[in-house]
């Protein structure tokens, strides 16, 4: 039944229910060709559910799914890359043990016969070399040797790859949260050419500047409903975030942080990168938020590594003082124990306190897991439950009780909020200034600009060497860029 | 800013350059290890290093060639096959009865095994039970039905079969070309093809096949019928080269199999396997169970351990390896 209008989708009245656990409460959305739709939401707010939906991997219990005008029963993955819409989702889904050319054949059926390893190969490297110009990547490189990264890349540019069918709404779900501020901005003038050309995007993010600056029109959703569907520009930071029912806004940080510390503390971690050639170190004393910034993958991690490893053998040119805990970034391969409750999950870090005799008493790990789930607001029924019953954000509020939770005086983190909704991420930053406000160390590598203003001092890296070491009055995004793009020092 | 781009990619491209270097040297490491055993045969017997030689030496690597081949194509796809070894010796029997006397039925029985394998496959898959178990299970039913069908050792392989096997081509042994000729094929089957890529991505990230909108049980199936299909060829292989047949007969090569995966380079999960890496684990592993042993004077009750020893050696050379690689 074709109706009178023109939208690449419309659901209406979607409801999905899992066991007892609403996630979507009859939700109506829409996208409209030449449209970029920005979804925003905290975690566990129905944005994921319901852009599963529209990629065809969920079935609604109740509603009505149209595309194109026609209205579909027998909605399905397949059907919906028939009619063009495809999705990047947050999980990387690419296959490790092939080449980037071979994922690419996985996205299309009609890639096959003789010749289909070069057309695939032809096909994946034309979307790169239009997408990130200077990428880098060889369409015969196995997927598991990328860095995280590229790896994003590979899979943004897959899904923009057209053979048979016709391709007219790509959802962006967190497509950025790998990339580096270079890498991004190249991401997202493409999809402002791409919705230029008459097709449409979603796009899924909580990194809000990114959402203001290219969506048309901004859908935020607040626990399983759409709460306010409004033009981009008739929103603002401060109003997107008091739709999402977000904490206040983060100017107070900087004021919390402002208050005075003591400023000779002790020093806890003196540290030189090995390709360090003029004599600069980074140096943390207790108390202290030191972030690390630069592009992605200029040694921040290595340094973090090689001080994590510091601490129980010395090495040459590294310093550590107290007890070391590391917060991993790739929270999946090194991060958590699949297999573990959360409570085990936490517990991990702190064996000897929690041992009785020679075995582990489950009595203190559940005290120490419990205490922390209270703490960090850990969102379980029960913390024996398998750690992967936990949303993303709150798997890595676990990690970041295994680490608080233990003796380690310093915590390393790893660019540990990538793809964290806004909500945790606040209940978060609260913490590490609360802990540092006792004298702990915090050495942070993030990606994201906005994260730095926790910090009491920012060194900025670029190829494995400190370039810039900036104090709390002088850091702008401004100067982070011009040192991550200057020769280097 | 374009400076500092170019300076990147120089920079992952050398880091990437690396990767790839561990790569060719775990990829070479089966190739290395076989030549280690070679030299090792060489060195302690010259006269070995002939056309009769290897003739005689690698007469039983056939069949294993063709069983490892089995096992890998079901860790392709992040399973384990425990029944291969008495599957095996089960179409061994088949092949020295049923195939000589009644070949239609016969043909139906092992046509018939083959189907078996593609619904173990289907049912692994639909009701998500471990693959161990189920041939585990399955090891028991196979060697149940070869007694059955030879409750004693005996009978005898077609003729057919028997010429095949004792095929003496000119220059190159037999042995060499069949363990190339299997290599080659299965390499542009599972690593070329369109639809190989299917079946090894299936191992290494199944949810994301799901959702490019592959069936998930059509791999399984697929994969388990071909092991079907290798276990029965290393059956009938197996019997045209001891010429009669014993329901125990192929026992030991379960391990084998998996060894010779492993020993070529795949891994138990993630769909990292290599045909031609399997082919010449199987090769080393055939070496290195009997002639090389038997050179080196060790006493046969002694083979088998000094066997597992050489196993652990090679294996311990691949995870020191595969360490750098990280």
């Amino acid at each position: 039944m074709p109706e009178a209008n023109a939208d690449i989708i419309r659901l209406n009245g979607a409801e999905k229910h899992f066991g007892a656990v609403r996630a979507l409460g009859g939700v109506d959305f829409h996208v409209r060709p030449g449209e970029c739709v920005g979804l925003v939401g905290h975690n566990g707010a129905g944005k994921s559910t319901l852009m599963h939906m529209v990629a065809g991997t969920l079935v609604p219990d109740s509603g009505k799914i149209g595309v194109h005008g026609g209205s579909e029963d027998n909605y399905s993955v397949s059907r919906a890359q028939k009619l063009g819409i495809r999705c990047v989702f947050q999980e990387l889904s690419l296959c490790p043990n092939l080449s980037v050319a071979e994922n690419t054949r996985i996205n299309h059926a009609s890639l096959s016969g003789l010749g289909w390893r070069r057309k695939a190969a032809a096909l994946i490297t034309a979307k790169l070399d239009e997408i990130f110009p200077d990428h880098g990547i060889s369409a015969w490189d196995i997927v598991g040797d990328l860095s995280i990264g590229r790896r994003q890349m590979v899979e943004v540019a897959r899904a923009f790859t057209v053979t048979q069918d016709r391709l007219d709404l790509v959802i962006l779900d967190e497509p950025t949260s790998s990339l580096d501020a270079h890498t991004s901005g190249q991401l997202l003038a493409f999809v402002r050419r791409f919705v230029a050309g008459g097709k449409s995007c979603i796009l899924i993010s909580h990194v809000l500047g990114e959402v203001l600056k290219n969506a048309d029109r901004i859908v935020v959703m607040r626990d399983g409903k759409v709460v306010v569907a409004d033009a981009a520009n008739a929103f603002d930071r401060d109003r997107l975030v008091t739709a999402m029912g977000g904490a206040e806004a983060r100017q107070k940080i900087a004021a919390a942080i402002a208050a005075a510390k003591p400023a000779a503390s002790p020093l806890r971690v003196r540290a030189r990168p090995a390709a360090q050639k003029d004599g600069a170190d980074l140096v943390a004393r207790a108390g202290e938020i030191i972030g690390l910034a630069g592009l992605a993958g200029h040694g921040q991690t290595d340094l973090l590594l090689a001080i994590f490893a510091a601490a129980s053998r010395a090495r040459t040119g590294i310093e550590v003082t107290a007890p070391v805990a590391l917060v991993a970034g790739d929270r999946q391969s090194d991060g958590i124990f699949p297999q573990w409750s959360i409570a085990q999950n936490i517990g991990i870090r702190s064996l000897a306190r929690l041992r009785n005799g020679l075995l582990i008493s489950p009595r203190r790990e559940a005290e120490l897991a419990e205490a922390w789930q209270k703490k960090i607001g850990i969102r379980t029924p029960d913390m024996n439950n398998n750690i992967f019953s936990l949303s993303g954000g709150n798997q890595q509020k676990a990690l970041f009780a295994r680490a608080l939770g233990s003796d380690a005086e310093i915590v390393l983190m790893d660019d540990p909020m990538r793809g964290v909704d806004i909500g945790t991420k606040l209940e978060v930053y609260d913490l590490v200034r609360e802990e540092a406000g006792r004298g702990r160390t915090f050495l942070w590598y993030t990606t994201e600009t906005e994260e730095l203003d926790n910090c009491d001092h920012v060194y900025v890296f670029k190829n494995g060497r400190i370039v810039a070491n900036l104090g709390r009055d002088e850091l702008t995004e401004e100067k982070i860029i011009q040192s991550s793009f200057g020769d280097a020092a | 800013m374009t400076a500092a781009s170019l300076d990147t990619t120089a920079r992952s491209s050398a880091e990437r350059g690396a990767l790839a270097r561990a790569r060719l040297l775990r990829g070479l490491l089966p190739a290395l290890s076989l030549a280690l055993v070679l030299l090792a045969i060489a060195w302690l017997n010259p006269r070995a290093i002939s056309y009769f030689g290897f003739s005689l030496m690698l007469n039983l690597a056939i069949p294993i060639a063709l069983a490892t081949i089995a096992q890998m194509f079901v860790i392709a796809g992040n399973e384990l096959d425990l029944s291969i070894g008495t599957f095996v010796g089960f179409v061994g029997c088949v092949t020295a009865t049923w195939l000589k006397d009644a070949p239609l039925i016969g043909v139906a029985i092992l046509l018939g095994s083959i189907g078996i394998y593609a619904l173990l496959g289907a049912l692994i898959h639909l009701r998500n039970l471990p693959s161990i178990v189920v041939t585990l299970g399955m090891s028991f039913v196979w060697q149940g039905l070869a007694i059955l069908v030879l409750p004693k050792p005996g009978g005898k392989a077609p003729d057919w079969l028997l010429a095949i096997m004792s095929f003496k081509p000119p220059f190159i042994p037999f042995p060499i070309i069949a363990a190339l000729l299997i290599g080659l094929v299965v390499h542009f089957g599972l690593m070329r093809t369109s639809y190989g890529v299917i079946l090894r991505g299936s191992g290494g990230n199944p949810a994301a096949l799901k959702r490019a909108g592959w069936s998930l049980l059509k791999t399984k199936i697929v994969l388990f019928a071909l092991a079907g299909l290798f276990g029965v060829l290393s059956g009938m292989a197996l019997i045209g080269i001891t010429t009669s047949a014993d329901a125990n007969i192929g026992n030991g090569y379960t391990l084998l199999a998996i060894a010779g995966v492993i020993l070529g380079g795949g891994e138990f999960v993630g769909g990292r396997v290599s045909p031609i890496g399997a082919v010449i684990g199987a090769l080393t592993l055939a070496l290195a169970a009997s002639p090389l042993l038997t050179f080196m004077h060790i006493p046969p009750d002694w083979q088998v351990a000094a066997n597992g020893a050489i196993l652990i050696i090679v294996l311990a050379a691949r995870v020191l390896i595969s360490r750098r690689e990280r």
